[in-house]
């Protein structure tokens, strides 16, 4: 055959959406060589450590530092005294991250050291000497509403002479609080009055929500340093770079220009990086004073101590419903245990009222909450953000208002479920919504009718061992939630002359996968395979603007930005080879590293020799693209209402359970799951994300409680503090519904905090189907379900905090 | 002043001498003495795992084992896990089957693996998860963990 007849060459079609692509970072890892924050050390690095409160809650009448500046190896010791200049930080910008006057818990932070080593900083430490005055301790957020209650913030904080140590001439950044009440919520849609009115039955209970944490397996720290011209380099785990990049710079009184950021990889995020903690802030000023760079790592007894903690909720549900299974009101009052500061739980009602609201029909809806100080660990943001809370509830009524109509569950939650297409009271527009789907998968996988029906006819049995199933459902944001100004992420993407990608996000890996996902979508616009990619993510003097690694929004938002870069970079590559092979842009497209002909994969250039031609024109040019994607979401109005997401996820899971009545012991046997993701991306990282997810629903339902006792954490360690170990673990079916969300990337939806809402609830209502005993308090350790089993557990009951309501 | 030791072990195949502090344990030495990062420190109370290593081909926490007792031992960490075919096709597994996610606890599992591997080269699921119940992961829920290492099975000849 000669050269002329040769056959060209022809590029099938191929995807790399909805494969099982490895993690792009795994390989690092699994050898050992991934560097971590406490990997890396600088030359001429200090270790910096941090005295904390040996009181709950006490005035602090004097520090002595001396001895501890006088030890050998020590460079710098800072207390409050030492930082005239300190602003509050928190959500509610509500605590210094040095303690002035006042300690509130017993993470406070009291004094810092920087010095040549752990072991000497930490003698250094012994040598401070600080004299308390005990105050009452509010370790009951009941308590603390009470009137004559002693309050925990009344002083102003950074205010013009209220204390000593204060910069004069400073603003007032916090009034100080005349009662207890940090914050408070109120959410109204319909009359529940009349509401109430149309029901055949309502019921109302309380529910009790416990502290738990994030447990990231690395443990907190950072790495601080300013160079010669005073400009600083932060190493950081922070989930929300750019954001916190400008806070501290608030703190620290410099130009947030001066301020670089850089995330090295991250051992577990799960939601405890996205705010601002004082050890981070203390770590700059050791920087600043010692002219040094200082590395701060925590023990793993200070991660319990003086990490966030998921927010521990009282909360009274009162709902109502037609005989026809029609749903008719909620009415919600929530009493949140907000510690002694206040961080990003405080604002969980942003997630649960959207619940109480939409999830199902709701024609009268009526929620509140207050957040109240204590004395106990504060609460931040964690994986669900207050919908494992919300759903807990919501779900146990689904079953009990189904069983006292005596309508099927499932027939019950179809009835109310919500379709696409509907706008909710609280101004939710549904455009994909798999949600009936989810339920009937997950009910058809598991049997769901079938074993109802049988474990409670089982329940009369003989024997010990009762076997439970229950349902579960879950509505959360999927497509990025527009809480800050904007909600965007930026791309910036380049193609060298060997058709490499470089993808520059601003979006933050955690463990998630997005670095994968974020290539997958890239390649595939460019037709490149996901060995053409290098991304860059983890500096701020590199990336572009991105809000931050929450709300389940990076797949979205990130991946709909690094789309866009990706289609501007296909655009210019198909006008310039257009151009020179003479051709519409239309007939071309891009494969396998290839220009091709659209209509027949026949090749017409390899892309990098197209690259470098244009490079090495006369006219040369590079692609390099940027873009910036923000969502069509819009901010919610003063009453909370607005479509404040640009796709929702969707999800119900099914829990099977053996308890044993003689122990009160729970076996977690299956958990079937189905969940609307819009569409699957990466099928490896996504069933990952569902399982690890799961796995932390499951240890919230049964083992993990951070046991505070007049606000002294009692189990700050691993053996005490349970989590949930391999052999524990149910088997997991999950599956897919593929509602191709026509905003999302590909289709898809944000899934990272889906698969943790629903099993505890499921878990309740499985408990019950075994047993017929409702468990409303959280964790189901043996003793709790014991108890309960054996009519000793009191009926709890929570009367709303304010009084006219 | 803290009472010097010297040792002098086999880490990783090559022998080395150390000096450390009678009170320092295996995994700062490894850490901060000798410079292997591989090793991680996840609570510093044997809970975790995240630190585990071989000592004698036997795995441990070495958060719990005096520096001064690896004097004349076998020791391997995560870095020295190399050369062996069921090492490889170890890693391999946990790349391919999404045992990963943050991987901060995946080198304390790999070890641990390994050494279950060595001992029972066909576990099945439930073995495994009893052999790797001292390893705590918070991120991937287990599954995809126990999957890779039954699957290493097959995989070596």
């Amino acid at each position: 055959m000669s050269v002329a007849e040769k056959k060209p060459r022809v590029i099938e079609p191929d995807s790399l959406i909805g494969k099982r692509i490895p993690k792009m970072d795994a390989p690092e890892k699994a050898s050992g060589r991934t560097r971590y924050i406490h990997d890396i050390n600088l030359s001429g690095q200090l270790y910096g450590r941090i005295l904390r409160s040996a009181r709950i809650h006490a005035l602090i009448k004097s520090i002595d530092t001396s001895a501890a500046r006088a030890l050998p190896g020590v460079h710098v010791v800072i207390t409050a005294a030492d930082i005239p200049d300190q602003r509050p930080i928190g959500v509610a910008r509500d605590h210094f991250p040095l303690k002035v006057g006042r300690v509130r818990s017993q993470r406070d932070e009291i004094a810092a050291v920087a010095a040549e080593s752990e072991e000497i900083a930490e003698a250094a430490l012994k040598l401070i000497r600080v004299v308390y005055e005990d105050l009452p301790v509010i370790s009951d957020p009941e308590e603390a509403i009470k009137p004559g209650a002693a309050l925990i913030h009344p002083e102003p904080h950074g205010a013009d002479g209220t204390h000593l140590h204060l910069k004069q001439g400073t603003s007032i950044a916090h009034k100080g609080k005349p009662d207890n009440i940090a914050m408070t919520f109120d959410y109204v849609h319909g009359d529940v009055i009349q509401g109430e009115a149309e029901s055949d039955v309502v019921i109302e209970d309380t529910f009790r929500l416990h502290y738990v944490t994030h447990c990231c397996m690395g443990v907190s720290g950072m790495i601080a340093e300013f160079d010669a011209s005073g400009n600083l380099l932060m190493y950081s785990n922070t989930q929300v770079p750019f954001l916190h990049k400008r806070e501290f710079a608030e703190y620290l009184n410099m130009d947030p220009a001066r301020i670089r950021i850089i995330q090295p990889p991250i051992g577990g995020g799960f939601g405890s990086k996205l705010d601002i903690y004082p050890f981070e802030v203390i770590c700059l000023y050791l920087a600043r004073a010692a002219k040094r760079p200082v590395k701060m790592l925590f023990t793993r007894e200070e991660e319990f101590l003086a990490s966030p903690t998921r927010q521990p909720v009282l909360l009274t549900l009162r709902s109502g419903c037609k005989k026809d299974g029609t749903l008719t009101f909620r009415q919600v009052h929530t009493l949140h245990d907000n510690g002694a500061y206040t961080s990003w739980g405080a604002t969980t009602p942003f997630v649960m009222m959207q619940t109480f609201s939409s999830l199902y029909r709701v024609p009268h809806c009526d929620y509140h909450t207050a957040a109240v100080y204590t004395n106990n660990p504060y609460a931040g943001s964690f994986r669900g953000y207050g919908n494992l809370q919300a759903t807990f509830a919501i779900e146990q009524h689904m079953d009990m208002l189904a069983e006292r109509i005596g309508m099927d569950s499932l027939a019950f939650r179809l009835k109310n479920a919500q379709d696409s297409g509907e706008t909710t009271g609280q101004g939710m527009v549904f455009k994909s919504c798999g949600f009936k789907d989810c339920i009937n998968t997950a009910a058809q996988r598991s049997d769901y009718t079938r074993k109802f029906k049988e474990n409670e006819v089982n329940r009369s049995r003989p024997g010990n061992i009762r076997r439970g199933i229950g349902m579960a459902s879950m509505l959360h944001v999927g497509g990025g939630a527009k809480i800050y100004p904007s909600d965007g992420c930026g791309t910036i993407l380049k193609m060298d002359d060997f058709a490499n990608v470089t993808l520059i996000t601003g979006a933050s890996e955690i463990g998630q996968g997005s670095e994968t996902v974020l290539s997958q979508l890239v390649c595939e616009e460019l037709g490149l395979p996901i060995s053409a990619i290098t991304v860059v993510n983890n500096d701020t003097a590199i990336t572009p603007w991105d809000v931050g690694v929450h709300a389940s929004r990076t797949t979205f938002i990130a991946g709909n930005s690094a789309i866009g870069a990706a289609k501007k970079a296909k655009t210019k590559i198909l006008a310039v080879a257009a151009k020179k092979y003479e051709c519409a842009e239309s007939d071309l497209d891009l494969r396998g590293g290839f220009v091709i002909k659209a209509s027949s994969g026949e090749v017409v250039v390899e892309l990098s020799k197209l690259l470098r031609n244009l490079h090495f024109q006369d006219k040369a040019e590079l692609v390099m693209t940027t873009f910036y994607y923000e969502p069509p979401s819009v901010h919610q109005d003063k009453g909370f209402k607005g479509d404040v997401s640009a796709a929702y996820a969707w999800g119900a899971q099914v829990v099977e359970v053996e308890v044993d009545t003689d122990t009160g012991r729970v076996r977690m046997t299956k958990v079937t799951g189905a969940h609307d993701v819009g569409r699957v991306l990466n099928r490896l990282g996504i069933e990952g994300q569902i399982e690890g997810g799961v796995v932390m629903g499951q240890g919230y339902a049964l083992t993990e409680e951070l046991l505070i006792e007049n606000g002294v954490m009692k189990n700050p360690n691993f053996r005490d503090y349970k989590l949930v170990t391999a052999p524990e673990i149910p088997e997991m079916d999950i599956s897919f519904i593929e509602s191709m969300d026509g905003e999302g990337p590909q289709g898809a939806k944000g899934v990272g905090e889906a698969p943790a809402i629903c099993v505890a609830a499921a878990t309740a209502n499985a408990i019950c189907n075994a047993t017929g005993v409702r468990m409303f308090e959280l964790p189901f350790t043996p003793e709790k379900v014991y108890r309960a089993l054996h009519g000793q557990t009191p009926k709890l009951y929570w009367k709303p905090w304010r009084a006219d309501q | 002043m803290l009472l010097k030791h010297d040792i002098e072990f086999t880490l990783n195949g090559v022998k080395r001498q150390v000096s450390v502090d009678v009170t320092t344990n295996t995994l700062a030495m490894l850490r901060d003495v000798i410079g292997l990062t591989g090793t991680k420190y996840g609570c510093g109370e044997g809970e975790c795992g995240a630190c585990t290593i071989q000592v004698d081909g036997v795995s441990l926490n070495s958060c719990l084992m005096f520096a001064v007792d690896c004097d004349g031992r076998d020791v391997t960490t995560i870095e020295g896990l190399a050369n062996d075919s069921k090492a490889d096709a170890l890693r391999e597994a946990f790349v391919e089957h999404g045992a990963v996610q943050c991987g901060f606890c995946t080198p304390g599992m790999i070890m641990q693996a390994d050494h279950l591997l060595h001992k029972h080269p066909h576990a099945d699921a439930d073995s495994v998860k009893r052999g790797i119940e001292g390893n705590l992961c918070r991120c991937t829920g287990y599954k995809k963990i126990v999957d890779a290492i039954v699957a290493v099975d097959g995989a070596v000849k």
